[in-house]
């Protein structure tokens, strides 16, 4: 497959806005965000439920379901312009370019049709080949994915398959046509506790062997932390920090981030108790003029009020925060020594 | 005062009065439904003639067409039967019986149905799928055999002068017991997720009956459901009405609906005089139209995730 | 497989006697048919002889067990009304209504099942709304008058179809069909519709809804995200899921047809089963009306025993029962 150069991005997100009309006025669920996934790049893409990272998601590959509709802003792909396209020609982007993992694996299969006429149905699709290489193709990837006797279980239905194992057929659908880039969106959530490490380790090993990169969305830092090159903390419709996963979690920036640190257990960790962020991030038709943080931030001060900050440089991390403006050196130090 | 200003402006606003607001066809219907009601409620009072007070009859009025027409009369807007009755007038007398069987037969299926539904639910066990059973067998018979038979058994039982006496309920309880297995089947499911919710234990442990506080908490839960399907209900015991009384085993003719002014017309039907059946079956089709647009309406607006 | 059926045929029975005993016991407490039969006029001696010449004076359980033996071998004794053998009456009239009903469930699937679908996958398009305030209206009309305004239009108007009856038909065996002749043919048209078209808006809306209630799946989501085409989604995917509850509403309804061939017959003295039954109502004909009840259930019972086979072709979930436990192991 031929690469475009190594300093273009995979995948990049120009300010995406992605809006609801209600009767009561139109809502913006992403709000102007922007962001880049690099070739075979793993990144996690963490916060709160409704802080919109399902829906930057369902924007990339088109299925925003109505009325939800990109309002602005742009997507590329390999440097090809994606979120314009007519539906069928985005269509063929989907499963070919982009693969999706959703969250719960027991309603993703159809079914009535075997894993392996799914599989067969997806190939066939996007490569040109027979049913019979096709099948073939479908019982390597299973194999692939760790389902213990392929060319038995490729005629059972889902129903036969355990939550763990219908997840391992779901990445293998996600993974059959050769995708450059996969959206796994909470694709451990559903499963037990148990498992969720051994479809994390998974996902990360095929990526790692295909060079897919993956856009991994959780609400589970952990998973960030131990999976992700890179992390996107999301706060009620925008990017509130972005940079690589061990300088934000070490030197978290913004004080949302902070507070989501403070929420995952760590061996050796003295504190008693977790912290937690108090309060609940605003609806979507009563976001706080300035920072939208503002009423929930233990640091905030008058700026924060009344304008709203944009993503600014802070070394390899991004940060849309006050404290780090460029001009508030004397602020962030000071917010630096509280925390 | 302020405080029922205030529940009715919150009602104005809501999303229910908003999409009610927004589909013209269903402010129509309500319209139409509220017209009908009014007219059949007052036609004793309001009606143009007293069709069923023989005195005033007069059979050289017979057969007139409607107003309109060259040989129609302007007293009788819509014409007149075959005994000379203005046909307008015994439309809104008939609407008035067959709304008042609808009803009646609704809120019979209502009763019946929401009370099994929560017994079903909350007593579970053998009463549960012995009544589960029963609807079962009930539902994969249709309303119109269901009452039928009813009808013909109570016809078959009774003696004949107590049976046109009282044929009109025979007939509420006819339409009622062959519609009652949705409300049930709707109740019961709600019952079911509420049983085993941790209020009816806290219920127990302070010593209140749990199905007395069951009730409070279910009714409301299943309140718009029930609406719905009584508002569909009631279309449909118009309809079944209509249908019995056209095959003759519904109303006594003494107290025609809608349904036996068409049986009735429709003797007439194919020698000219169409306006003593069109304009009935007019009548009950545009009411039968607007319940069911207003139950349409209805559950979308309170489902919404089906628009 | 075997299982399976034993156990439907096993409810089938039983759904069989109970509907038998329902039957026997009701009407057996229907009026007095000797008066409907020779009228008040009639002598003691001519009541007495005539009890006696149909067994009503035979106590209660007599009766009924006599009723069961009879009923298994076909014998339903003799119509109280037209004095001839009921299984012989209701032989003549079942081919007119099962030919009424076969064609009105032709029209109302291969119509609403199409439209049902093409409204839930377009579901804002502007022929979409056209359907459905169609379908409203289809469901508005009560069959009677379906037919007396068919009648009214294509009858007396344009003169173009007969209004009543089954026209010229064609015996084989004793079997007497309509579809071999033109007349029987085209007094076939204006009943059929009639009798069709209040499910064909039924099934057009049931199927629509299922179609709804399928599309908001997530493995439609997923199918979509997997990028397959649009006509693998909506024809393979959503059509299969929505086949189920399908077959289920397609099963009551034709339920539902027999039922309501008692309206269509009446409209167009379509000489059916239907037709008889409301006139045994009407003079408390006991043999008759409960051998037509009983031939009704036995239709409904073999109807869903056909679904459950039916479900059982589509649903691999209720085919593999034992794999099941046996995957889940894995």
């Amino acid at each position: 497959m031929p690469r475009p150069p190594a300093n273009q991005p995979l995948l990049q997100v120009e300010n995406l806005v992605v809006e609801f009309p209600t009767r009561r006025g139109v809502l913006r669920a992403i709000d102007d965000i922007s962001f880049h996934i690099d070739q075979g790049e793993v990144l996690g893409v963490v916060g709160e439920s409704g802080a919109g990272k399902s829906l930057t998601g369902a924007a990339i590959i088109g299925l925003l379901e109505p009325p939800g509709r990109i309002a602005g802003g742009r997507v590329f792909l390999d440097g090809g312009r994606i979120d314009d396209l007519p539906p069928e020609k985005m269509r063929r982007v989907r499963g070919k370019q982009i693969g999706a993992i959703f969250q719960d694996p027991l309603t993703s299969l159809n079914p009535l049709y075997s894993i392996g006429r799914q599989l067969a149905e997806t190939i066939t699709t996007h490569l040109p080949m027979s049913e019979a290489e096709a099948r073939k193709r479908a019982i390597e990837l299973l194999a692939e994915v760790g389902i213990p006797a392929p060319d038995k279980r490729i005629d059972h239905y889902p129903h036969q398959f355990s939550g763990g194992m219908r997840q391992r057929v779901v990445i293998a659908l996600a993974l059959c046509a050769n995708p450059r880039l996969i959206i796994a969106d909470e694709p451990t959530t559903a499963l037990d506790v148990s498992i969720q490490a051994q479809i994390i380790a998974l996902l990360k090993r095929l990526c790692r062997d295909h060079g897919t990169a993956v856009m991994l969305i959780t609400h589970d830092m952990g998973v960030i932390a131990e999976t992700a090159d890179r992390v996107a903390v999301m706060y009620a419709g925008r990017i509130a920090e972005v940079g690589p996963v061990r300088q934000v979690i070490k030197h978290a920036l913004h004080p949302y981030t902070e507070g989501l640190m403070g929420s995952i257990p760590s061996v050796g960790m003295d504190r008693q108790r977790l912290a937690q962020i108090d309060g609940a991030m605003p609806r979507l038709n009563a976001i706080p003029q300035g920072c939208a943080f503002n009423p929930r931030c233990p640091k905030v001060f008058d700026r924060c009020r009344v304008e709203r900050p944009d993503l600014m440089a802070q070394g390899t991390t991004q940060v849309a925060c006050w404290l780090h403006a460029p001009d508030r050196a004397l602020a962030k130090a000071a917010g630096g020594g509280r925390g | 005062m302020t405080a029922l200003a205030a529940k009715l402006r919150s009602a104005l606003d809501s999303d229910l009065f908003f999409s009610f607001r927004h589909s013209p066809a269903t402010v129509a219907a309500a319209v139409t439904v509220l017209v009908f009601l009014l007219g059949a409620g007052l036609a004793p009072w309001i009606a143009p003639h007293n069709t069923y007070e023989v005195v005033t009859l007069n059979l050289s009025d017979a057969f007139l067409p409607p107003a309109w027409t060259e040989s129609g009369k302007a007293s009788f807007l819509l014409g007149t039967d075959d005994q000379g009755r203005d046909v307008l007038s015994t439309i809104m007398l008939g609407a008035r019986v067959s709304l008042m069987v609808g009803f009646a037969a609704v809120l019979f299926a209502a009763t019946l149905g929401i009370t099994l539904g929560l017994v079903s639910g909350y007593v579970g066990g053998l009463v549960d799928a012995a009544i589960m059973r029963v609807a079962d067998v009930m539902l994969s018979f249709p309303a119109v055999l269901i009452a039928l038979l009813i009808d013909g058994i109570a016809r078959g039982v009774l003696p004949r002068d107590l049976h046109s006496r009282i044929s009109i309920y025979v007939l509420i309880a006819a339409i009622g017991l062959s519609t009652w297995v949705q409300y049930a089947r709707t109740v019961r499911a709600t019952t079911m997720v509420e049983k085993s919710k941790e209020y009816v234990m806290a219920a127990r442990v302070i010593g209140l009956h749990p199905a007395l506080i069951m009730l409070r908490h279910v009714l409301p839960n299943v309140l718009g459901p029930v609406l719905v399907i009584a508002t569909i209900g009631l279309a449909i015991a118009v309809l079944t009405e209509a249908t019995l009384s056209f095959l003759g085993v519904g109303v006594p003719p003494t107290q025609p609906s809608l349904g036996t002014l068409i049986r009735v017309g429709n003797n007439f039907l194919y020698s000219g005089e169409w306006w003593m059946t069109i304009f009935p079956a007019l009548a009950l089709v545009v009411l039968v139209l607007s319940v069911n647009l207003l139950g349409d309406w209805l559950r979308d607006a309170l489902n919404p995730k089906l628009r | 497989m075997t299982a399976f059926v034993v156990r439907r045929l096993m409810q089938a029975v039983l759904v069989m006697l109970t509907v038998g005993f329902i039957a026997f016991t009701m009407f057996n407490f229907i009026g007095d048919p000797v008066n409907n039969l020779v009228g008040p006029d009639a002598t003691a001696e001519d009541r007495e002889r005539i009890r006696v010449s149909l067994g009503l004076d035979r106590p209660f359980y007599v009766q009924y067990v006599k009723f069961l033996a009879n009923a298994v071998q076909g014998q339903f004794g003799t119509s109280f009304r037209l004095g001839m053998k009921v299984t012989t009456v209701l032989a003549e009239r079942m081919p007119a209504t099962l030919e009424l009903v076969f064609s009105a469930a032709l029209i109302s699937l291969c119509i609403g099942v199409p439209l049902g679908v093409y409204t839930g996958i377009h579901r804002r398009g502007v022929l979409s709304r056209v359907f459905l305030t169609f379908s409203l209206i289809g469901i508005s009309l009560p069959t009677f008058l379906i037919g007396i305004l068919l009648i009214l239009i294509f009858s007396v108007y344009l003169k173009w179809l007969p209004s009543f009856g089954r026209g010229q038909v064609v015996d084989l065996g004793w079997w007497s069909t309509g579809f071999l002749t033109q007349s029987g043919l085209r007094s076939l048209i204006l009943p059929a519709i009639t009798l069709g078209l209040f499910q064909t808006t039924l099934i057009m809306r049931l199927v629509r809804a299922e179609m709804l209630e399928v599309m908001r799946t997530d493995y439609i989501k997923f199918a979509r995200a997997r990028g397959l085409s649009r006509r693998a989604i909506n024809f393979g995917h959503a059509l299969k899921n929505t086949l189920v509850p399908v077959i289920t509403i397609t099963g009551l309804q034709i339920g539902g047809l027999i039922a309501f061939a008692i309206i269509t017959e009446t409209v167009f003295q379509w000489p059916g089963m239907g037709l008889l039954f409301l006139q045994a109502i009407q003079y408390a004909d006991v043999p008759v009306m409960s051998c037509y009840l009983i031939l009704v259930a036995l239709m409904f019972v073999m109807i869903n025993l056909a679904v459950d086979l039916l479900y059982y072709a589509v649903d691999p979930r209720l085919r593999a029962d034992r794999g099941a436990v046996r995957g889940r192991q894995v």
